[in-house]
């Protein structure tokens, strides 16, 4: 794994929803070498730990990455108060993405602001997938392209209505924990490969200091495994949800 | 040029930033930033005889101008690290000092007695973890336990001993005096300061452990305090630690008392930290006509 600590010009940023915030920066060396589902720790100005936010999309040509974020706390509100032009400090590229392999059929399902990390993995495999969000209310969604905001219900209704209907190779996620452990009994119960995306406070996070752990089993042994840097993608098996 | 090199138990430092236990693994992951031969010296994460697996997460909480942590001590037990850490380790130009912990104090000697013979310059023992049910602080709250455990762990090795004692006291330097007096090589100060968050929209401590350590710029001062009593209080030599986040701090931590200082938190926010607090102590040095560091330790002239 190769990251590289800098400040980085801000060029372009959007509110696209009531606390939501997409900005886009210019680092060429990162934009090179990011992979999708992978994250940034961001430094928040007067706040003494930096906040993991996921990268949303990384475009090598023009040398940029996105991040979409949710304003959380005080960390991720101060971030969000940066505009275009003014220079962001990062360590990027960090952690384990997601597994992409050609050819396949997939599901990507997200949960709120677990929407964004799945886009590269969506644009990956174009038309041989299918994208399922969810989101809390209408209230944070601007716009689908076929205009059909209105599933009421959990992610989770879908896709099963998906894994019967269809056959699936891979299913992606990344959202809230309940959601994932749901999607991870689906998954079980169709016998699809899934990956998830976890989250965890964090201190370094580059794998230094440990506090990032969740449980993880393999090879039926349970141990502490680390979002920051064996994650935060993790095949939803290892991964042990707790009640 | 200023000289950055210190004496310290007997062993030359090139200077005196450590990245502190805890806060820097093995150092693997901050040598994709620079080389780990520019560092005084690493003190690695705490080592104890079996691997543990730590305390469940959250492990951390943001505080003001500081973290609180509750690891627990999560490590890969002291023979991997002599047969996976110590090989790579050894190869850099610094010096290394194996932090070790338990929970009995022949548990520590015994992981001291297999670091003999190893590339090891110094110990560091850590009677003052927080997050540890068992050894840890118990150890180090008391004079009587902190002197038992010290005592062993020095009969059971030649390695120079260093001891890190807990802030989470009444008198710091009784406990200070207690561990010279059972053979201690120097002591380090201070670990964490016991600590709690709540989050009042759930009612639930933040971290899982519910209390854990406290550490970043938030608890400086209370370091540069317990630096100067313990430095005051003992003959052998003090390694300072707390919330150091500049050069400034670390002259301010010698001028204190100590000879050496590690840099622990801080290592998060800035994975330069210790370079850049290298290179502005020799700023700082040369714009004071000072040509030795050695010549702040102690300085400081109290009213």
């Amino acid at each position: 794994m190769s990251y590289k600590q800098g400040k980085f010009p801000i060029v372009e940023k959007r509110a696209i929803a009531k606390g939501m915030f997409d900005i886009t920066i210019c680092c060429p060396e990162i934009a090179k070498i990011t992979q999708a589902g992978q994250f940034a720790q961001v430094a928040a100005k007067g706040f003494f730990l930096r906040r993991p936010i996921s990268i949303c999309q990384s475009d090598p040509e023009r040398g940029t990455i996105r991040l979409v974020f949710e304003v959380r706390g005080n960390g991720t509100e101060k971030i969000s108060g940066l505009n275009k032009g003014d220079c962001i400090d990062i360590i990027a590229p960090l952690g384990k993405g997601f597994t992409l392999k050609r050819g396949k059929r997939v599901v990507c399902v997200g949960g709120g602001i677990g929407n964004p990390p799945l886009l590269e993995v969506a644009r990956f495999y174009g038309c041989k997938a299918t994208m399922i969000s969810g989101f809390r209310s209408a209230e944070v969604v601007l716009c689908t392209d076929d205009g059909s905001a209105g599933f009421h219900g959990f992610v989770t209704q879908p896709l099963e209505k998906l894994l019967q209907e269809k056959k699936t190779d891979v299913i992606y996620a990344c959202g809230p924990m309940g959601m994932l452990k749901n999607i991870a009994m689906l998954a079980e119960k169709y016998n699809v490969k899934c990956e998830v995306s976890l989250e965890q406070r964090m201190a370094c996070g580059i794998g230094a200091c440990l506090v990032c752990a969740c449980r993880t089993v393999k090879d039926s042994k349970e141990f502490m495994s680390h979002v920051c840097t064996d994650g935060p993608v993790f095949d939803s098996k290892e991964v042990v949800f707790d009640d | 040029m200023t000289k950055l090199n210190v004496n310290f138990c007997g062993l030359d430092f090139k200077n005196p930033i450590i990245p502190a236990s805890g806060t820097f693994g093995y150092g693997r992951e901050y040598e994709k930033f620079y080389s780990l031969s520019r560092l005084g010296g690493i003190s690695v994460k705490g080592t104890t005889l079996n691997p543990r697996q730590g305390n469940p997460a959250p492990r951390v909480a943001e505080t003001p101008s500081g973290m609180l942590n509750s690891v627990g001590l999560q490590n890969g037990g002291v023979d991997k690290f002599i047969s996976y850490e110590l090989p790579h380790l050894s190869k850099c130009d610094t010096r290394i000092i194996a932090n070790i912990a338990g929970a009995t104090a022949e548990e520590c000697a015994e992981v001291a007695k297999k670091l003999n013979g190893q590339k090891v310059d110094m110990i560091e023992l850590n009677i003052s973890c927080p997050n540890v049910k068992q050894g840890g602080a118990a150890f180090g709250t008391n004079p009587c336990t902190a002197a038992e455990v010290t005592k062993a762990v020095r009969n059971a090795t030649s390695i120079p001993l260093m001891v890190k004692l807990s802030p989470n006291v009444t008198d710091i330097t009784e406990i200070a005096k207690a561990v010279e007096g059972a053979g201690a090589d120097a002591v380090s100060l201070i670990n964490t300061l016991l600590g709690m968050r709540i989050d009042i929209n759930t009612g639930r401590p933040i971290l899982k452990n519910n209390v854990g350590g406290l550490s970043g710029a938030a608890v400086f001062p209370i370091a540069v305090r317990m630096v100067w009593q313990v430095a005051n209080a003992v003959k052998i030599p003090v390694c300072g630690m707390g919330g150091v986040c500049s050069g400034e701090d670390a002259i301010e931590l010698m001028m204190a008392g100590a000879t050496t200082v590690q840099v622990g938190a801080y290592n998060f926010q800035n994975p330069y930290a210790c370079i850049d607090i290298i290179e502005q102590m020799e700023k700082w040095c040369k714009k004071h006509g000072v040509n030795d560091i050695k010549d702040i330790i102690g300085t400081v002239k109290p009213w």
